[in-house]
């Protein structure tokens, strides 16, 4: 049985840091320093506020996000994150693609876990053209979603513990995070940025020796994540320097848009699987964690808990999977299997068809959204009629999370800016699209 | 250690070269510039599966004054090309540059309105490695592929201007 | 579940503004109703605070660019409501000639920086927002992207590149 603990230490009562006045510096130092061609004047020299740069290149800002920071002494003032260092362009590539060219490009978006965001967009194009998608392909989009869901937990936790200053944590979730992409390796081709979903199902079948390398993979699984939670659950730096900091109430993460793990730290009980299941998530059996005080480390445990509950469903989810197609058979919207296209004389028609000019849309508009590991990853397309799309939004869960940032940071320390950043969990892949 | 590059050449000055480009191609510390995906096929070149200290990359500092190789690691916006320009002018000579994967060779599969089409038209590139992501074995072939060449510089070569030649790493 | 809440939305519009119109069609299970632009932050308000709507999440707020069409563009808001689980949607073509509708910040705080992003790509433009910046291209760059009329690839000289 395992046994796990969730520790908070008491609290002794941060003192507030005094402000130095001129009165406590030399005037020989004070002299030394201003020097003669400058216009400070010796009132303003200590009382000033200070703006620091946490530039776009930091080991610890989990990609190129640049943070400009108002100090008065350590304590900060504001905060203004400043994001476009990766803006690709999605948004415009995708009015200029074909709905299945798109596939790829989505694995960029939030590339810690690739699989779930191909799944999110084919699944908004199968809902706008009204593709049925078989059982088997379900199921093993479910797979792939949750096996991802670990990737991203894995480096999120790793990370942010290496942000904190437990370096072994990364490491060894570098070790589970290869396992799995060797599982990916073996089903999808790829380790990395697979493009495995298809508009209508998946792109190759799960064989039973993947589905046998899954099973040992979760079995070992638990017990090593146990391994973790001995390391940092219960030592006095991890949690002291994660406690209460960065607290946001249920109220103001509503109002403000978070989503995801960071919502469910704060109290609010909203996962889209269950209020809007997708795919088969309503026939398996899960919990949601919550937690009630919204600060680091409480988003810390909701990952931790998440990742158990991802094992529970892969299990359920290869119990009841059974032999079946893996593609839906509308010829008029769904690319065909390549070893049928060299051989059969419709599926070559439909191939070209499809890939010059596109498939058959309706006019409308669509909105579908699942739940990423960051948090609700929502794609708004707007079709005219054409194959290729008149306007693709995406709602990408790291952007509204970064907009908390300059709210959650207010009143701490710099050392805690990096501890929110990592609690927050941005991706800059797909907060600047 | 620029005393070399003034000493003509001759029997001492060659086994002195030897031994200074010995010791330089089996320490060579890489500046991670993480920008986006490839960034996470270099964490995971660091990790415990593709071990990259075994190859003398024991440490990767994040800051450029302490690195000799310059991994740029993801897209590059316009944005972006003046901090990945800065950054690559506060490196200390003498120093390498690896175009990691497909966006920084070539602007990869983004030819849009905000992404520079290929580093090479501001930085002077080493060794352009093809994938998207490259694996880690081929991020570690092109770290050896750049300790032999390292090994083979001579010191009187060490100069600013320099426009070494440059190689392309296939899969 | 889904008719219930529809007609109460439709109902309670039309109680409190009884002279604007309304549009509302159903498309794949989705509700969208268009409005005018002229009173959309009473709408919004009126959505978020009454008691038997709640929708206080703001999902997204965006532009469509309709390109030749006589109202060229289009603000859509997509909310969600958490107590009653359900999605609306809400559109409202700009009709003024400086293409302009004020913004809902006031309502909803998670709609600041949808809206510059939107101004960012689009170049709507939204009175009363606190701090209508740029928010993805640098602050010199003087086009909208997303508008139909900007070409993929850019146009050459627009961002500068350090020299090698």
């Amino acid at each position: 049985m395992v046994f796990r603990v969730l520790y908070r230490f008491p609290k002794n009562k941060k003192k507030n840091m005094e402000k130095l006045t001129k009165e406590d510096v030399h005037p020989k130092i004070v002299q030394a320093l201003l020097g003669e061609d400058t216009n400070i004047t010796i009132e303003d020299a200590l009382e000033n506020e200070m703006i620091l740069n946490m530039g776009p290149q930091h080991p610890a800002t989990h990609g190129v996000l640049r943070v400009l920071l108002r100090l008065d002494g350590e304590t900060i003032m504001a905060a203004v994150p400043e994001l476009g260092y990766l803006h690709r362009g999605y948004e415009k590539l995708a009015e200029n693609m074909e709905f299945q060219e798109f596939i790829p490009h989505t694995d960029r978006l939030d590339y810690l876990s690739p699989l779930s965001n191909n799944v999110a967009y084919a699944m908004a194009v199968e809902k706008l053209v009204g593709v049925e998608v078989p059982d088997r392909a379900q199921y093993i989009r479910m797979i792939i979603c949750e096996l991802s869901r670990l990737t991203s937990h894995l480096i999120a936790i790793g990370a942010f513990a290496m942000d904190v200053g437990a370096m072994t944590i990364f490491l060894w979730a570098m070790r589970e995070r290869e396992k799995i992409l060797d599982i990916l390796d073996l089903v999808c081709g790829a380790r990395f940025t697979t493009s495995f979903t298809r508009i209508g199902g998946v792109a190759a079948d799960m064989t039973g020796e993947a589905i046998a390398m899954t099973t040992k993979y979760i079995d070992e699984f638990e017990g090593n994540f146990a391994e973790f939670e001995k390391l940092l659950n219960t030592n006095k730096i991890f949690v002291d320097r994660l406690d209460g900091i960065g607290v946001i109430s249920a109220e103001d993460a509503i109002e403000i848009g978070l989503t995801g793990p960071n919502l469910r730290a704060s109290g609010v009980d909203y996962d889209i699987r269950k209020a809007k299941p997708y795919l088969k998530y309503s026939e398996i059996d899960f919990n949601v964690p919550v937690y009630k005080e919204g600060d680091c480390l409480s988003r810390y445990f909701v990952r931790a808990d998440e990742v158990r509950e991802s094992v529970k469903i892969i299990r359920q989810v290869i119990a009841k999977m059974k032999p079946g197609a893996i593609l839906a058979n509308q010829p008029k919207q769904v690319m065909p299997h390549k070893t049928e296209i060299f051989t059969k004389m419709e599926e070559l028609i439909h191939d070209f068809m499809l890939v010059n000019f596109g498939m058959k849309t309706p006019a409308g508009e669509v909105y579908h959204a699942i739940e990423n590991p960051k948090g609700e990853l929502g794609f708004y397309i707007v079709s005219s009629g054409e194959g290729k799309p008149w306007r693709v939004k995406i709602h990408s869960p790291s952007f509204v999370n970064l907009q908390a940032l300059g709210h959650l940071v207010q009143g701490h320390m710099i050392s805690d800016v990096v501890a929110i950043i990592g609690s927050l969990d941005p991706v800059m892949g797909e907060a600047d699209k | 250690m620029g005393l070399e590059s003034m000493l003509p050449e001759g029997f001492l000055t060659t086994t002195v070269d030897a031994l200074i480009s010995w010791s330089r191609k089996s320490s060579v510390w890489p500046m991670p510039l993480g920008i986006s995906c490839c960034a996470i096929e270099m964490m995971a070149a660091g990790g415990p599966k593709y071990d990259i200290a075994r190859f003398g990359s024991e440490v990767m500092r994040f800051t450029p004054r302490q690195c000799d190789l310059l991994i740029v690691a993801g897209t590059v916006t316009y944005k972006m090309s003046k901090v990945v320009r800065k950054i690559y002018d506060q490196m200390p000579d003498p120093k390498w540059v690896i175009a990691m994967g497909a966006c920084t060779s070539s602007g990869g599969m983004y030819r849009t309105y905000s992404v520079v089409q290929g580093i090479d038209q501001f930085l002077p590139v080493d060794l352009y490695v093809a994938g998207c992501p490259p694996r880690p074995d081929n991020l570690l072939n092109a770290l050896i592929t750049i300790q032999n060449k390292i090994g083979k510089t001579k010191g009187h070569e060490f100069k600013n201007e320099i426009k070494p030649e440059t190689a392309i790493i296939n899969n | 579940m889904n008719d219930v809440m529809e007609e109460k939305i439709l109902q309670k519009l039309k109680e409190k503004f009884p002279d604007e119109e309304f549009i509302s069609e159903t498309f794949r299970d989705e509700l969208t109703i268009t409005v005018n632009a002229g009173r959309i932050v009473d709408i919004c308000r009126l959505l978020k605070n009454d008691a038997e709507l709640l929708f206080k999440q703001c999902v997204d707020v965006t532009a469509v660019d309709w390109a030749r069409k006589k109202k060229r563009f289009s603000v859509v808001y997509n909310l969600y409501s958490l107590e009653f689980n359900f999605r609306l949607r809400v559109k409202a073509f700009i009709e003024n000639d400086e293409g302009s509708i004020d913004s809902v910040t006031s309502v909803w705080k998670s709609a600041n920086w949808y809206e510059r992003e939107a101004y960012d790509m689009l170049g709507v433009i939204f009175k009363n927002h606190p701090d209508l910046r740029r928010m993805y291209m640098p602050e010199e760059f003087e086009y909208h992207p997303l508008r139909k009329d900007f070409p993929l690839l850019g146009i050459p000289g627009s961002l500068p590149l350090p020299q090698k």
